[in-house]
């Protein structure tokens, strides 16, 4: 009589080897999400053996806010300050991708001397984003004064966007059709200052860690993810020019004014994690470099449209004449707002990770259908980077050490509210 | 009498040293965190006042201690009662233990009595101090295991191989300053350290021994476990094997942690930087007349032998505190290691290096 053995419960998880003398087994191990380098955020499941990872499987979604739905039921400008919690630490490229595929709805473009902000602000936010990244990478890696130095050197620059809109990490810092306000007095020497110090620091950290023979070691060659699998996994930014491959929407698919500055795409050829460190180090040197050029070049001019369907009137004329008032009024009430014509688009910009993307759907909302246009958004779609990365790690950290698995998940930037928005 | 006395006298030298290694290491929770914020342009702790008075957050140490006994003792329900409970006790009691073999003195007279300032006058002082040293692991080993959790487990795992592998190390680099000493007894070791080479250079360890030495400090570092060596712990990665801890619990690996840096740092010195020796001083017992100062160039500063014992436990607390200081700036510069490096380093790289000093030094020591 056949008998089918059953598997005893706990053997169900674990993977026995066939060695009968010394009996080894397959250890399954959740890491997260309440683990100290998955941020609270993310779930990685580990088989191991030993210390090797054999099998990994990664589960997201622990940060989802409905972030995408809740912009629907904000008027278009309203749904900026929910971009700034995507990649909350470069939160000022979240707003510029948003707001410029609304205005591709609109067909609008605006003023130089608002291109040239945004610009500037861009890439100051992305040396925010990196340094962090490699601030948080090395400290996950037990060296914690590096961690500190980042954080100090990303203390100048939030200093800058309070100094520009009010907020350090929430900015809010484009409109619509332009910007907020124009930059502050003395701002542009601040942010020499600020850049001066951020070379310093980035100095101080190269020296702690570039030639680091143990750092080398613990990540050259670790969590290697090369060309052609990081482009099928859909990888981009700092990732995927770390594995060689010249790609960056900022050169690509030219957008605002970055043709006006003399900078280079930084790729690495190994696509491993000593490769993305070395990329991200130096694509903070082309980003102070943008910006340096681009602040001697600003053109005089207003910052944004001049359209009053579009912009608020000045605060002085909202205080000062009914004109300007009613205009404030026509365009903050509820049913009113800015008026976007049916239709979507897509506008890609280069994130802190990577290729953050906006595709926004306007379509006449029930009622008010009159002239075909919307005051709020049908639909925002995020086309986060950081997901397709996430969906990389596996790849990444099979074959590894579970040690490795945290500078190969530090390498890749992951920011949970990009993520899962 | 006599006994009564002797015991007195015994007692008096452990308190002095529990007193020594147990504000060494309660400084040094406080220097944990005041070093790394001077180092990352922060202020560290600086709060706590006692009567408003706050000396830049020295009573941290204390509010620390009476935050660790009063938090609520967390077991888990899964944990080995037992074993959870005793593995903090086997990881802090033995490394208490091994500071007695250090000599923080040579001799003093008091009344027609010698003592020894020496908590243990064995011959086997070093192998003591190793065995009573590797006891500690046990602990480790035993709360990841416990614990009955996957990551205290990895990290108790990594404890045992580490310390083991390192042990190894030790072991072999030891056996250098022993051959040229030609004791296992510390005090002894340390008394011949205060003799000159050359007439004018004290042969302290780091100078006849320097490839021990260097072997020595990493190899050292890694068995108290802390960055880059700091696996078991690994916070980032597995947590650690204390991970399951809480309260004091939690605090007596930590202590015993401390206490195994004033210790490594108490052997360093004994070791390799001449004990309590303070260079060219002299006490009564060494000079056969009137200790004090005696310097190459023949001129001389008459001490009595109290100021001398004041003056090298002084020297003694001194050199200990920068060898504190260099574990604190080595644990707060470096990333850690991974497993497998660590391992490859220790096999590969430090224990040819160290059979390659025994040889060294027994080719040396025959052609003298």
């Amino acid at each position: 009589m056949e008998t089918k053995t059953k598997t005893p419960p706990e053997e169900q998880f674990f993977f026995t080897t066939d060695e009968p003398e010394f009996k080894t087994k397959e250890m399954l191990l959740n890491m997260g999400p309440s683990h100290p380098a998955m941020h609270g955020i993310v779930k990685i499941a580990v088989k191991l053996q030993g210390e090797l990872v054999m099998d990994a499987d990664i589960e997201i979604g622990y940060l989802h806010r409905a972030m995408e739905k809740t912009c629907e039921d904000c008027t278009w400008n309203q749904a900026t300050i929910y971009t700034d919690r995507l990649n909350y630490v470069s939160p000022i490229i979240n707003n510029v991708g948003y707001v410029m595929a609304v205005e591709k709805l609109l067909g609008i473009e605006i003023p130089p001397r608002g291109q040239y902000l945004r610009t500037i602000l861009s890439e100051l936010s992305r040396i925010a984003d990196h340094m962090t990244c490699i601030g948080a990478a090395a400290m996950e890696m037990g060296a914690m004064t590096v961690f500190l130095y980042a954080m100090k050197g990303r203390e100048f620059l939030y200093e800058l966007f309070e100094d520009y809109c009010g907020a350090r990490v929430t900015t809010n810092a484009t409109r619509v059709g332009g910007m907020p306000a124009d930059l502050p007095d003395g701002w542009i020497d601040k942010m020499h200052r600020a850049l001066k110090e951020e070379r310093k620091i980035i100095k101080e950290i190269d020296g702690l860690l570039t030639c680091n023979r143990i750092f080398y070691d613990r990540i050259k060659g670790v969590g290697v993810m090369k060309a052609d699998d990081a482009i099928s996994y859909g990888f981009t930014g700092p990732c995927l020019r770390a594995a060689g491959v010249e790609y960056d929407v900022r050169k690509n698919f030219p957008y605002l004014v970055y043709d006006q500055a003399d900078w280079s795409i930084v790729v690495g050829t190994e696509g491993d994690n000593f490769d993305r460190y070395l990329v991200r180090m130096e694509e903070m040197e082309q980003s102070a470099r943008i910006c340096e050029q681009l602040v001697k070049k600003i053109p005089d001019g207003p910052h944004s449209v001049s359209d009053k369907h579009i912009m608020l009137p000045d605060k002085e004329n909202t205080y000062g004449n009914i004109e300007g008032l009613m205009n404030h009024f026509k365009l903050i009430m509820h049913g009113h707002g800015i008026r976007v014509p049916s239709g979507e688009a897509y506008q890609a910009v280069e994130g802190g990770n990577g290729e953050l993307g906006f595709y926004v759907v306007s379509h006449p909302i029930e009622g008010e259908e009159e002239d075909g246009c919307a005051s709020r958004p049908w639909r925002v779609r995020v086309r986060p980077p950081c997901l397709h990365l996430v969906a990389g790690i596996p790849h990444m950290i099979k074959g590894d050490m579970v040690a490795d698995v945290i500078p190969s998940f530090g390498s890749i930037n992951m920011i949970g509210g990009e993520l899962d928005r | 009498m006599l006994l009564i006395v002797e015991t007195l006298i015994a007692l008096g030298k452990i308190a002095f040293v529990l007193a020594f290694v147990f504000s060494f290491a309660i400084l040094l929770t406080w220097a944990e965190r005041k070093q790394p914020a001077l180092m990352q342009d922060r202020l560290g702790a600086n709060r706590a006042p006692i009567f408003g008075l706050r000396l830049w957050g020295i009573f941290h140490s204390i509010a620390e201690t009476f935050k660790l006994v009063f938090k609520e003792d967390f077991i888990p329900p899964a944990a080995s009662q037992f074993a959870f409970r005793f593995a903090p006790v086997v990881a802090l009691f033995p490394v208490l233990l091994t500071f007695a073999v250090i000599p923080f003195g040579n001799q003093l007279e008091i009344g027609g009595r010698v003592i020894l300032l020496q908590v243990l006058n064995i011959n086997v002082g070093i192998l003591f101090l190793l065995a009573f040293g590797s006891l500690g692991v046990y602990g480790i080993v035993l709360g990841g295991w416990a614990s009955n959790n996957k990551y205290s487990l990895l990290g108790g795992m990594r404890a045992v191989a580490q310390t083991i592998s390192y042990e190894v190390v030790i072991g072999l680099t030891i056996i250098g300053p022993v051959m040229v000493y030609g004791t296992l007894e510390l005090g002894d070791m340390v008394l011949m350290q205060n003799k000159l080479l050359f007439g004018w250079l004290p042969m302290w360890g780091v100078v006849v021994q320097p490839l021990a030495f260097l072997l020595f400090l990493p190899a050292g570092i890694a068995e108290t476990k802390r960055t880059p060596f700091d696996l078991p712990e690994g916070e980032s990665e597995i947590i650690g094997f204390n991970l399951e801890y809480s309260g004091m619990r939690w605090g007596m690996f930590f202590l015993g942690e401390f206490i195994e840096l004033v210790v490594l740092a108490g052997l360093l010195v004994t070791l390799f930087f001449g004990g309590y020796h303070v260079p060219y001083l002299y006490d009564s017992f060494e000079l056969s007349g009137v200790g004090g100062f005696v310097f190459p160039w023949g001129a001389t500063i008459p001490l009595a032998d109290v100021w001398v014992v004041v003056l090298r436990i002084c020297s003694f607390a001194a050199k200990i505190a920068f060898f504190l200081w260099l574990q604190l700036l080595v644990r707060w510069t470096l990333p850690r290691f991974r497993y497998d490096q660590l391992m490859r380093v220790g096999w590969k790289i430090m224990i040819p290096l160290a059979l390659l000093n025994i040889a060294l030094t027994g080719i040396v020591l025959l052609a003298l």
